[in-house]
């Protein structure tokens, strides 16, 4: 799997033969390859007037184009702040509340990844294809994809220390603008233009992963939880600035030498055992989700997570875990 | 019928070809495939509408729809035998007598005796001598000893001590269907009670005197509060409507020391047609988020289970809270205020969250108190405008507290769902006929068997894992957050959706906890054996040996290890169009691009089927089956069959 940027076709169709043969280079003779657009066929197209665009077939002719269009920027973040806003609202009586979580279109958002995700590793593990992921930037929904499929396929990235690998390399080392997306959050009025939630719509992905199949992650809700709570706000440095050049060397700051790693911090056994699913049991295969409106739930861990106390699951998870350590 | 193909509504995957079976009491599908010959078994008392579809080039389609919500497709080649197959099971879905249903010819191989204590197992007069009665305040009475009072009400009913004969008869007259105010539940603590009757025949301005004392009665019965709450279930305007009828609600200016409440719960014919708008959101191929959310609200089914499940908050509240008595109505008192005087109690009373105290609950509020299972299930065939979910939704009620509340209940969800499945199987005797006079003239208790004598015996498959009795959560009243919650309310795809394997986890924690917990006891009672043998020095050397040996051959069989099998699943259809991909080489590609749709054709077919899959390695029965994704697999039921030869699996 391969993920990269749009290429510059621009309205006069430029080629470049560095790509063709960088791409070439992947694909055996014969075999073919997808590539998963996360833009509209029309978003796409229009990208060439401001420079941007497509691979065109005839310049990548074992590459089979498929446009898969995901939500991110304003949008998103207007999502994602009408959905706390309902979450909020005491005044809504039960048969308006579907309606509206309707209109926040989050969960729809969340069964688009979802559907992606999945697609992009069907075409590897069913069709042993290769695949080339991307948008515009290359540094959101193609992230938001590649992170969530190789979850999917991959059993390691499903272990603790995995999933944390996975997180480091295609969310903060491929260059998701934290410092720009993980704003202000949903309660600010402050409207920031570069700010939106795809990191927080991965987690929430994973969360429907980690419900539908309960055994197959090292790790619980709680550690999502608090990813959520670092990618905004944080004591540690690991998800500061834009990409690796500012943590090293554009930030005031040099990120490693002032800030102490998240990471680190996480794997110490005493903080680790919180974040540990006692249900886990390796599952060598690729799990795939259903990805029917029923199987796709509101997160309530979190979004209802200072509305409503949480005692009763708590103290489940606890007696769950207290089963698993007794035997 | 051969060569007949029954179709999986949600996967792409081809339909199973084979034989289709009518037999006096079930429908039966069986595979082709010789090595799993996967049956798919559906009682007649399940189904609730067939469907005979456009013939295609394929053949005649037939669309069944079950109570349990199981929905078979089935297309058969020849049209005539499409017919015959449609007509043959209308009459078999439509039993006139009730001789015909199969609880009258199941056979599970009980004696006589058996079959009595199974009818025993529930016993109300322990049930009320439980909660402390008969005391200074209530009583047992036989005014009703030959059903001679209401026909509808139970012979022995609980009254106020204060209550006599000549005001309970009095009171009867002025209620409709002479159900007149009776006790349901009765809390010891602060003496506060809840009772339970239909409307009063009021209209706009009649009184009653003895139906006025029968209230002051049970005011009385309470020495710790003035006043008893008078609860009408059904929303104003219904109640006012009634008494251009004749009937209505209570006055408070004549009733002394009442203060009356409308909690407005719709009625059975709306409640019907919520449902079914539902069972239609359902049934839509590869919804959007959008069209399932609008379709949802639009059915507006998870407002029905909330109103009910408010009115059994607010009554919790009246008597835990309190300390003031309930007197719950609708119109005849036997739908909305069995739904709501049962949420009220199981929220009240821990008791009723264990398995046997769910039983008796339901016998108490719903068999005893004459809710008409027959007109509202369809045991025979009836009037349609009867039909109507209402013990669905007390169910689903309970589902959505175990939901919120998952160390307070004893059992799982796989108890409630299989409650709900016999309700219409008329597999078991208990939920027959209309009333305790009707099932007492047809002998039911002679005729057939228990439900519950059959649930507790395989009570290990209800059990939940998280519930322990010493539990903070499982003491006292539970009390379900009030606004805002609307959120809390979920959809219940494990009922709804029962049979559709893609929609579940393919594996169940529930079971999962459960043989866990199994294999720690059993280990803990191991454990203390050898250390008793321990102890006896001298015939170690030989025990030592022997003890090896049943180790090695336990921990083979407890073996917990989820076998990677079992959790292999099948990606769904992630894309939209229906096109098959095109095999031309992709120079020949145009620039747009036509949805790629993976289909089982070109798939490798590396997962191995589960649905027939049994965990080899481990002791634990096979969870495939026992999932509650499962659905259809009920054993030892349906048949004299053996429960571990046919999985039986739906779609």
């Amino acid at each position: 799997m391969l993920r990269s940027s749009q290429p510059l076709t621009g309205p006069n169709r430029k080629r470049c033969r560095e790509d063709e043969m960088l791409l070439g280079t992947v694909l055996d003779e014969g075999e073919r390859g997808f590539i998963i657009d996360t833009r509209s066929a029309q978003a796409a197209k229009q990208a060439r007037m401001t420079g941007g665009g497509t691979e065109p077939k005839s310049s990548y002719p074992q590459w089979r184009r498929l446009h898969r269009p995901l939500e991110r920027g304003r949008p998103l973040q207007e999502s994602f702040i009408k959905l706390v806003e309902a979450c909020n609202d005491t005044s809504i009586n039960m048969d308006r509340w579907l309606s509206r979580l309707e209109s926040c279109r989050w969960l729809s958002h969340v069964k688009a990844a979802l559907s992606t995700a999945c697609l992009a590793a069907q075409c590897m593990d069913r069709e042993e294809a290769s695949v080339l992921v991307h948008g515009a930037e290359g540094t959101d929904t193609t992230l938001l994809v590649t992170a969530l499929a190789q979850v999917i396929l991959d059993p390691s990235c499903r272990t603790l220390e995995g999933f944390q690998g996975l997180l480091e390399r295609e969310w903060i080392e491929a260059g998701h603008p934290f410092h720009l997306r993980c704003a202000r959050s949903a309660y600010s009025h402050a409207r920031l233009k570069q700010e939106a939630p795809l990191f927080l719509l991965f987690l929430d992905c994973v969360w429907q992963l980690s419900r539908q199949f309960p055994f197959s992650l090292e790790f619980g809700e709680c550690l999502l939880l608090t990813l959520f709570d670092n990618a905004y706000a944080s004591a540690y440095g690991t998800f500061l600035c834009n990409n690796e050049k500012e943590r090293r060397v554009g930030c005031l700051c040099k990120v490693r030498e002032s800030t102490h790693s998240f990471w680190a911090w996480l794997n110490q056994p005493g903080e680790k055992k919180k974040y540990l699913n006692p249900l886990y049991s390796h599952n060598a295969l690729v799990i795939w989700p259903s990805v029917e409106p029923q199987s796709i739930q509101l997160w309530q861990g979190l979004f209802f997570r200072w509305i409503r106390s949480s005692q009763y699951l708590d103290e489940a998870w606890a007696e769950t875990q207290r089963l698993v350590e007794d035997n | 019928v051969e060569n007949v193909r029954l179709l999986d509504r949600l996967s792409s995957r081809k339909a199973a070809l084979g034989t289709l079976y009518l037999t006096a009491t079930h429908v039966i599908f069986v595979e082709n495939v010789s090595e799993t010959r996967k049956e798919t078994w559906v009682l007649h008392s399940q189904i609730s509408s067939i469907e005979k579809q456009a013939t295609t080039a394929t053949g005649c389609p037939l669309l069944i729809r079950c109570k349990n919500f199981q929905v078979i497709q089935l297309v058969i080649p020849q049209e005539r035998d499409c017919h015959d197959v449609y007509i043959s099971l209308i009459r078999l879905a439509r039993p006139v007598k009730y001789e015909e249903l199969y609880c009258f010819s199941f056979n599970p191989k009980l004696d006589k005796e058996e079959r009595e204590q199974g009818w025993k197992l529930v016993d109300l007069n322990e049930e009320y001598n439980r909660m402390g009665i008969p005391n200074n305040y209530w009583q047992i009475s036989d005014v009703n000893r030959d059903y001679g009072v209401c026909d509808s009400y139970p012979t022995e009913i609980y009254v106020p001590k204060s209550a006599t004969a000549h005001i309970i008869v009095g009171s009867s007259k002025f209620r409709s269907r002479r159900r007149f105010p009776a006790l349901s539940y009765y809390c010891k603590d602060n003496n506060a009670s809840i009772c339970r009757s239909s409307q009063p025949l009021s209209g706009f301005s009649a009184r009653c005197l003895e139906d006025e004392q029968m209230l002051q009665a049970i005011r009385k019965a309470n020495p710790g509060s003035d006043f008893i709450y008078v609860v009408d279930t059904r929303p104003k305007l219904n109640a006012m409507a009634n008494r251009a009828a004749g009937k209505g609600y209570e006055n408070e200016d004549n009733y002394s020391n009442i203060k009356f409440q409308f909690i407005g719960i719709e009625n059975i014919h709306v409640m019907r047609n919520s449902l079914q708008k539902m069972l239609e959101v359902c049934e839509l191929k590869s919804p959007s988020m959008s069209d399932f959310l609008w379709g949802l609200e639009n059915s507006g089914w998870l407002k029905h289970i909330k109103a009910i499940m408010d009115a059994g908050i607010f009554i919790a509240k009246a008597v835990a809270e309190e300390g003031v008595s309930v007197l719950v109505h609708c119109s005849d008192g036997w739908d909305r205020t069995a739904q709501v005087c049962s949420v009220a109690s199981l929220l009240l009373d821990p008791y009723y969250r264990t398995m046997k105290g769910f039983m008796v609950l339901i016998e108490k509020d719903w068999v005893s108190f004459g809710h008409k299972f027959n007109h509202r299930y369809g045991n025979l065939d009836g009037d349609p405008k009867e039909i109507s979910p209402v013990i669905d939704q007390f169910i689903e009620c309970v589902w959505q507290l175990m939901e919120q509340f998952p160390c307070a209940f004893e059992f799982n969800e796989r108890f409630l769902i299989h409650i709900q499945h016999h309700v219409y199987s008329c597999q078991f005797g208990n939920f027959l006929c209309n009333s305790q006079k009707e099932r007492r003239e047809l002998k039911i208790q002679e005729r057939t068997y228990s439900l519950w004598a059959h649930l507790w015996k395989n009570r290990c498959d209800y059990l939940n894992p998280l519930y322990r009795s010493d539990h903070c959560q499982i003491q006292g009243t539970l009390r379900p957050q009030m606004a805002p919650c609307n959120f809390l309310y979920k959809f219940w795809s494990g009922m709804y959706n029962r049979f559709e394997k893609g929609l579940h986890p393919r594996q169940s924690v529930t079971d999962y906890l459960m043989a866990v917990k199994e294999e720690t006891q059993q280990l803990e009672e191991e454990l203390e054996v050898l250390g008793k043998r321990l102890v006896n020095l001298q015939k170690s050397q030989l025990n030592d040996n022997k003890v090896k040996s049943k180790q090695q051959d336990r921990s083979k069989q407890l073996g917990l290890s989820i076998s990677n099998n079992s959790l292999a699943n099948t990606p769904q259809e992630y894309s939209n169009d229906l096109k098959s991909f095109p095999s031309r080489s992709p120079s020949q590609g145009d620039e747009e691009d036509s949805a790629l749709i993976l289909t089982q054709d070109n798939l490798k077919s590396s997962d191995p089927d589960l649905s027939a899959n049994s965990d080899q390695e481990s002791g634990v029965e096979d969870l495939s089956c026992r999932s509650p994704s499962g659905g259809g697999c009920l054993p030892s039921e349906d048949s004299g069959k053996d429960s571990d030869e046919a999985v039986f699996l739906a779609v």
